[in-house]
């Protein structure tokens, strides 16, 4: 049992601490929406290898591990990083995990950052796959559609931004008929739902990064301002509320980093745990977030302060891929039923 | 990072279930649950000779327990519901004696404490004094080398049953109310002290006990003369993680037991239903939850790492689960589920209807939830008092 990181794993927190912290400060965040793609961020971010170290040495990664990985989504999520880190992250993992020509050149690309392959996180659905994150800059959108993975192009294809609560690059995707298929069959299933674990993995450290940055501007609005002469945060009203996020965001970070690890260590219980981080950190992040606002006043309902920038993140990164109830019974299936449970 | 047990702590709780196998008996389970008590000698003194009262003490024949393995045997024990209520008291108190007690004090009771042929229940919380501990009033005033105790205490459970009664008690009037507080070791069977059996919803005893006219020798005393806080401090300070993830744990496979049971002859097991597989994983991520907040409190005290609020959160969150999950899922097992402990008809032998009384303790016991949530918003949040 051991829950401290590595030294080199502090260094890896620290250096993207400071790379966001320069490269997606709360006005950058700002400056990006209504698209929510800050170009000069994201090369930042592929300067400093964010896909690559999510491939293994033998593909041309770095080979970072999980735990890395969802240490890294955590300050993404803290910064509210206007960038499809985690997409394309487990987009390359999804390609290097697949044999033949399409997913090698394609890997290559995404690698080099000649091209940004993304993820769509649900299957498509009558041939298009919906609210696709980063679909509005993507080169190449993975899509699951039946039994079949396809390599989407987005060269040419006409896309446009939709309008959403999170300022996301999102996008529905028509699937064309000369998407590459890269996989097929139960392979191509059990690939794509391997590469939603990691997602669910990521984006769950990424929701705790979001939460604990809301609930710290939150507890610090709550020792500034006062009423009645004191400060709000000596009102157990307020004060309770806070002590319950605290407790929620700790649990779900560590939740969220056993889920990691347990991809690791190619645990059986992988799929389930992932499913529970997510639910558990999405509804925290919910509720840090919510109480974040409401804690503020009338300030937190004013687009000028930050705190609304956070809820609604919280929200969007969350349900473009489903509510926490849909992640509950995910990793529920995993735990009661037989055969990986999907 | 690593969240699996070492072999070493996974060896004890081999040891551990071992042992309960032999030493819980059903006839012992049945027996307490009845008398409401959980304490039982000839238990303590098998607890004892494994040196498992005290296992993070050095003594002559074994070395002691790492952190880690001390964490796994108390959550077996707990899960197993063994009667560890007083042997646990009196560690509280134990660890106070250690640390401030006079040298004759500790060389009377501390050897027996280890070997669970003494214990100790706990003398704190008044009719007027829970939370607010420091305002209690049950006094002790010196005559020549005695003390003369005259009061009442709430809440001393196993007082009937244990050796002694660790007691909080107002030696000055003067200055900060924590200021005038001293502790002293009080033998149950001496003159003036007396037990009432008080009933609580859980079914488990406790009492209130009386001080009238009690003439204590000085030896007795824990500590300086207003000097209780600290001793009080240090023992709560020390507690070692009185974990509640285990009392969750329990809940959740009994009725994860339930649900495999098919319903009706040759009806469908409950679990098959995605709503019950719902819930069931709700109270499973809890459990997730409360154990590594659990976990890590006991990392921390193995690497020397300084807390903040990760003991508050602890307790917060494992009692506020069970109390949350026992409501839900004694809900989700239908009318049956009010079949009671120890009605022969009730389901899982009644403990999933006894989760939800037993839950109703738990946030109040040992720092209310309140409590906590104030430390936490001190220490973590870093909000004003």
């Amino acid at each position: 049992m051991d829950l401290s990181l590595t030294d080199e794993q502090e260094h890896l927190v620290a250096a993207f601490s400071s790379l966001l912290a320069k490269e997606s400060s709360t006005d950058r965040v700002r400056a990006a929406e209504p698209g929510g793609f800050d170009d000069a961020l994201w090369r930042s971010l592929t300067e400093v290898g964010i896909v690559a170290m999510a491939v293994t040495e033998d593909q041309g990664g770095w080979g970072a591990s999980m735990v890395d990985l969802a240490l890294v989504a955590e300050q993404l999520g803290r910064a509210m990083a206007p960038a499809p880190a985690i997409e394309a992250q487990v987009a390359a993992g999804l390609l290097s995990s697949i044999g033949g020509r399409a997913s090698r050149d394609l890997l290559h690309d995404a690698l080099s950052g000649d091209r940004i392959v993304t993820l769509a996180v649900r299957p498509a659905d009558a041939g298009v796959a919906t609210l696709v994150p980063a679909g509005t800059i993507a080169d190449v959108v993975l899509v699951l559609a039946g039994d079949r993975l396809l390599a989407v192009s987005m060269k040419g294809t006409k896309r446009r931004l939709i309008q959403n609560l999170g300022a996301m690059p999102l996008a529905d995707v028509q699937v064309g008929p000369d998407s590459i298929e890269l996989s097929a069959g139960p392979a191509a299933r059990a690939g794509y739902e391997s590469a939603i674990d990691r997602w669910l993995t990521l984006t769950s450290s990424a929701l705790v990064g979001i939460a604990s940055k809301a609930h710290e501007l939150t507890c610090s609005y709550a020792r500034d301002r006062h009423a009645w002469g004191v400060p709000i945060g000596t009102f157990q009203a307020v004060a309770h509320p806070l002590a319950d996020s605290a407790t929620a965001i700790d649990g779900a970070r560590l939740l969220s980093l056993k889920a990691a690890w347990s991809a690791d260590r190619d645990s059986p219980r992988h799929r389930e745990l992932s499913a529970m981080a997510f639910a558990y950190a999405a509804e925290s992040a919910r509720q840090a977030t919510y109480q974040g606002v409401h804690f503020h006043g009338g300030y937190g309902f004013m687009l000028e302060y930050d705190v609304q920038l956070y809820y609604r993140r919280a929200r969007a990164w969350a349900r473009v891929w489903g509510e926490p109830r849909a992640a509950f019974l995910r990793a529920a299936r995993a735990r009661y039923n037989q055969e990986g449970g999907i | 990072m690593d969240f699996d047990f070492d072999p070493e702590a996974e060896a004890i709780r081999s040891e551990v279930l071992e042992f309960l196998a032999t030493e819980l008996t059903p006839e012992l389970v049945e027996h307490l649950y009845r008398t409401g008590v959980s304490h039982e000698e000839r238990f303590a003194r098998s607890l004892g000779a494994r040196r498992w009262i005290a296992p993070d003490w050095p003594s002559e024949d074994s070395a002691p327990l790492d952190p880690f393995s001390v964490h796994v045997l108390t959550d077996e024990l707990n899960k197993a519901e063994a009667p560890v209520y007083a042997t646990a008291t009196t560690m509280i108190v134990a660890r106070a004696i250690r640390a401030v007690g006079s040298e004759q004090l500790k060389a009377d009771v501390l050897p027996l404490v280890v070997t669970g042929e003494i214990t100790i229940a706990l003398g704190m919380s008044e009719p007027e004094a829970g939370s607010d501990v420091a305002s209690v009033q049950t006094r002790a005033r010196r005559e020549g080398d005695d003390w003369v105790i005259n009061g009442q205490k709430m809440f001393t459970t196993n007082g009937h049953a244990t050796n002694y009664v660790f007691l909080l008690a107002r030696t000055s009037a003067e200055g900060p109310k924590h200021k005038g507080l001293t502790t002293f070791l009080v033998p149950v069977d001496g003159p003036g002290v007396e037990a009432q059996a008080v009933y609580t919803l859980s079914g488990e005893r406790t009492n209130i006990v009386f001080y009238n006219d009690v003439h204590l020798d000085d030896r007795w005393r824990i500590g300086e003369v207003n000097g209780g806080w600290q001793a009080l401090m240090i023992s709560l300070q020390d507690e070692h993680s009185a974990g509640f993830s285990p009392h969750l744990a329990r809940l959740l496979e009994e009725t994860e037991g339930w649900a495999r049971e098919p319903r009706g002859v040759g009806g469908e097991a409950p679990i098959v239903d995605e709503a019950v597989q719902e819930r069931l994983t709700r109270c499973a991520t809890d459990l997730e939850v409360a154990q590594l907040l659990e976990v890590r409190t006991t990392w921390m005290e193995a690497n020397d790492v300084v807390p903040m609020a990760e003991g508050p959160m602890s307790k917060l969150y494992g009692t506020e689960a069970l109390v949350r999950n026992a409501e839900d899922l004694s809900e989700l097992v239908g009318p049956d589920g009010l079949r009671s402990r120890p009605d022969e008809t009730a389901l899982r032998g009644g403990r999933i209807e006894h989760a939800l009384r037993f839950s109703l303790g738990t946030t109040i016991y040992a720092g209310t939830s309140e409590i906590q949530r104030n430390i936490i918003a001190e220490r973590a949040c870093h909000l004003p008092r």
